[in-house]
């Protein structure tokens, strides 16, 4: 580059400074392994293959847009959120302890709805028709296999049990199919039978040890058809204590919401002043208000299910017209979680159900040892090697030992400029490319004190070394390059963090051999005659 | 000070020797991934990275034993525990089976939770991954290697040329077969940073035979080069590059050692897997990488002499010697 001594020097003095510059300004990324935290890789859910790949395409682009609000509101630092690939997305989330609550809060959906709560009548003309698709859908024998205690009906506390705990026997000729294939042991009305008349309106009470059952027949394709078309069958959250038993309720809905969350304004956490209960109030926009209010003009009296991703959190009654703010009570729950429900509805819903796909955690003070470590470990090796060039080559391998100082430099500038993450297998790699660094000049040193052998004079042994040397460290760091390079492109996490530290060590081992140690040489060489011998 | 100097010490004559000798630790590796197929269902001891599954490092406030551990996770039902380093440090490992992605991870938590005192344990790591996941990964790694042995072949056919590109992967791949069998052997678990260490271990070994072959193409375009006996000129570049290959292959060692003396145990695999390929990359670059050069001239040299003796113009090792 430069022939002079002093632009050499000046060269070297701007790389020193671009690196310390960027080294302070940028400081260098610790990753997840580090400094501790979530990792998550998630994929739009969609078993059935439904979705084109455009689509699939556009919903991770949206959810990514949902979840970096979501995440930004719920106040992580330096978060990442990033697509990969057409459907995929990586969340990585530095210093979060509380992982199942950070999970929920990525992977709910937080798809709101409002839908007036009909009576069950609208099912019950529906029921054995229901329980006639399951017998057909499932086999009767499947059905025996499933287990009787799922198929036992609720007990018989409960006042009034619909269709109680009738037999296969009794209700089984109204198909003469399915008699000839029944079994006595096998309940004909699989459905009916989890059922027991709820304690609201428009309500059906499950024993909680049923509900999975239940949730199963409901999800069958067959079960799907044959319910009736205006009504939709909805969870709720809680689970309730009816005498000895644990229930949940199960709501029968308009299948149309009226409302929907796409019209909310904001949304907050509170505290119900009467009863001290969590609670989350929100406001909708001027459409959904006059929307809101129109509606429940009309149904004062009636009750409202507040569905929140297919689940009731709640079904107030409507006691009067409701304008364009209001609450959703969350029963038990912890102030935390209205809090987090009430983040996920200002940040909207996302487009699809993600699933989860990978998942890792590091706790903080496993990171922080693996730093100690880490270090430690690189200092005893940066030692051990400077030693050995101080004793193999005395006056030149203390040249190489500052051309490693400056390695050092350009290797943590390089980290920081590239907004490098440094990882556990990064420190390694950075360690690792000490030991490497030094080959560089190792081979010109061993090329000097050969030529020197020669009978050469010491500056063009010294010449000669570096250019004969030169063909070998190129043709040795771009396959170690290569290799590393595809290292990167196929980690993730801390592998990649790996090939990036490699790759940057092989650059600056490079610059800090040929360039640096050698700008050295010529300074030492210029201090003396050209034939005066050197310590190498 | 000085090492190895004028070193003159007959590699290649040692060549078979050294053949024999990596056979039979490829050998030996190879058997041992047979066996782990009837013992634990995988030629390797594949971690969750691959095979998919639940991992959980948890660490407890004082020294506990595995089999208390054993018997909180269900006796003998109980997924494989394993110590982690210190006495206090467990990870347990299990395999998804078909459940939900957190089902396993969070019955195994409040198995723990259930038998321990809450403040004596901590869980200071957990991965989970889904068995697709796992699968692509699997690809995806031996693609990796796959690929950087093309680019890698491509890159010193064009520098030097297609025989010795062709001599330097046989060596690598020698690496890795030997790697890859001390894996098995010692049923070392394969996970993210053990396929890093692989590929480092072909940047090593690659980087070492090229300041060989390097010394190998300078010492045939020298004077009187090319009518050189290639043994003895082959045994002449390695006795010259033989300080720089100790040197180097020594202070990488060092600091390797260092690492994992005092690197934690979260690195350690993978710093047990690099120094080994420090080793055998070192070994393969002297002993199988040049012998191997010889023997591909030799046959293409047949070859060529079988097809009606077109004498070969650009040659650089015209072989007359055996090894």
């Amino acid at each position: 580059m430069f022939k002079s001594l002093r632009g050499r020097l000046v060269t070297i003095l701007i790389m020193v400074g671009i690196s310390a510059g960027y080294l302070v300004n940028n400081s260098i990324k610790l990753g997840l392994d580090l400094q501790g935290g979530m990792h998550l890789v998630l994929e739009v859910d969609d078993p059935q293959g439904e979705m084109s790949t455009e689509e699939r395409s556009d919903a991770i682009d949206r959810a990514e847009r949902i979840l970096r609000t979501r995440i930004d509101e719920f106040g992580v630092e330096e978060p990442l959120i990033q697509k990969i690939g057409s459907d995929r997305i990586i969340v990585e989330l530095p210093g979060i302890d509380d992982q199942d609550r950070a999970k929920s809060l990525i992977q709910q959906s937080a798809f709101l709805e409002f839908k007036l709560v009909v009576p069950t009548n609208g099912l019950e003309t529906a029921l054995s028709r229901i329980d006639r698709q399951i017998v057909l859908a499932v086999g009767v024998d499947s059905l025996g296999r499933m287990g009787s205690g799922n198929f036992e009906a609720p007990q018989n506390e409960l006042e009034s049990l619909i269709f109680g705990a009738q037999t296969a026997d009794t209700l089984g000729s109204e198909d003469a199919n399915i008699e000839e294939e029944q079994e006595e042991s096998v309940n004909l009305r699989p459905f009916t039978a989890l059922l027991a008349s709820g304690d609201l309106e428009g309500t059906y009470l499950v024993a909680l040890e049923d509900v999975e059952t239940a949730s199963y027949f409901l999800g069958l394709p067959e079960v799907q058809l044959a319910l009736p078309r205006d009504l939709s069958l909805h969870w709720e959250q809680e689970i309730i204590g009816v005498g000895a038993g644990n229930y949940r309720r199960l709501y029968t809905t308009e299948r149309d919401a009226f409302l929907t969350g796409e019209m909310l304004e904001n949304a907050l956490a509170q505290r119900d002043p009467q009863f001290n209960q969590a609670q989350v109030s929100f406001e909708l926009s001027r459409a959904g208000g006059r929307r809101f209010s129109n509606f429940t003009a009309q149904h004062v009296g009636d009750f409202i299910a507040i569905v929140l991703d297919n689940e009731v959190v709640s079904a107030p009654s409507v006691r009067d017209r409701i304008g364009a703010s209001g609450v959703i009570d969350m029963g038990g729950a912890q102030l935390e979680e209205a809090a987090d429900l009430a983040l996920v509805l200002r940040a909207g819903a996302l487009p699809a159900q993600l699933r989860i796909m990978e998942e890792r955690t590091v706790g903080p003070s496993l990171g922080q040892d693996s730093i100690d470590q880490g270090s430690m470990a690189g200092i005893i090796g940066m030692v051990a090697v400077v030693a050995v060039m101080l004793t193999y080559y005395r006056v030149a391998g203390a040249l190489a030992v500052l051309g490693l100082l400056f390695y050092s430099v350009l290797v943590l500038g390089g980290l920081a400029a590239f907004n490098a993450t440094l990882t556990l297998p990064g420190i390694a790699g950075l360690i690792l490319s000490i030991g490497m660094a030094v080959d560089a000049n190792v081979l010109i040193f061993e090329r000097i004190r050969e030529e020197l052998r020669l009978g050469r004079v010491t500056r063009t042994a010294v010449d000669e070394g570096f250019e004969n040397a030169f063909s070998a460290i190129v043709d040795a760091n771009v396959t170690t390059l290569i290799t590393s390079l595809i290292l990167f492109q196929f980690g993730t996490g801390p592998v990649k963090g790996f090939a990036v530290t490699l790759s940057i060590g092989i650059v600056a081992s490079f610059v800090s051999a040929l360039y640096v140690t050698r700008t050295l040489f010529l300074i030492h060489l210029s201090r003396r005659k050209s034939t005066e011998p050197i310590s190498i | 000070m000085r090492l190895f100097d004028k070193a003159d010490y007959s590699f290649i004559q040692k060549a078979r020797g050294a053949a024999f000798f990596s056979g039979t630790l490829i050998l030996i590796g190879v058997s041992s991934m047979v066996l782990n197929v009837q013992s634990i269902g995988s030629w390797q001891n594949y971690g969750v990275d691959f095979s998919g599954g639940s991992l959980i490092q948890v660490r407890f406030e004082t020294a506990v034993s595995a089999t208390e551990i054993r018997s909180a996770l269900g006796g003998a039902e109980a997924p494989p525990i394993t110590r982690f380093g210190e006495e206090n440090e467990f990870v347990v490992r299990a395999g998804l089976g078909g459940e939900e992605m957190d089902v396993v991870r969070q019955r195994i938590e409040q198995q723990l939770a259930a038998a321990f005192q809450e403040s004596s344990f901590s869980i200071v790591r957990t991965e989970t991954v889904g068995p697709k996941i796992g699968a692509e990964l699997q690809t995806k790694a031996g693609l990796a290697i796959l690929f950087s042995f093309i680019l890698t072949l491509i890159y010193i056919a064009i520098r030097f040329q297609f025989r010795f590109g062709l001599a330097a992967v046989i060596a690598t791949v020698h690496d890795i077969m030997i790697t890859l069998g001390f894996l098995a052997v010692l049923r070392i678990e394969i996970a993210l940073p053990t396929v890093a260490a692989i590929l480092t271990i072909v940047g090593y070994s690659l980087n070492d035979t090229i300041v060989v072959f390097d010394r190998i193409r300078e010492n045939l375009n020298s004077r009187g080069g090319r009518r050189q006996d290639p043994v003895e000129l082959i045994n002449q570049s390695i006795n010259e590059t033989l300080p720089r290959t100790i040197l180097t292959s020594g202070t990488t060692l060092v600091v390797l050692l260092a690492l994992l003396v005092v690197g934690g145990v979260v690195i350690k695999d993978f710093t047990s897997v690099l120094i080994l390929g420090v080793i055998v990359g070192t070994y393969s670059s002297i002993f199988i990488a040049s012998p191997a050069l010889l023997r591909i001239q030799k046959y293409f040299d047949r070859k060529e002499k079988l097809k009606g003796g077109k004498k070969r113009s650009s040659g650089p090792v015209s072989v007359s010697a055996g090894v």
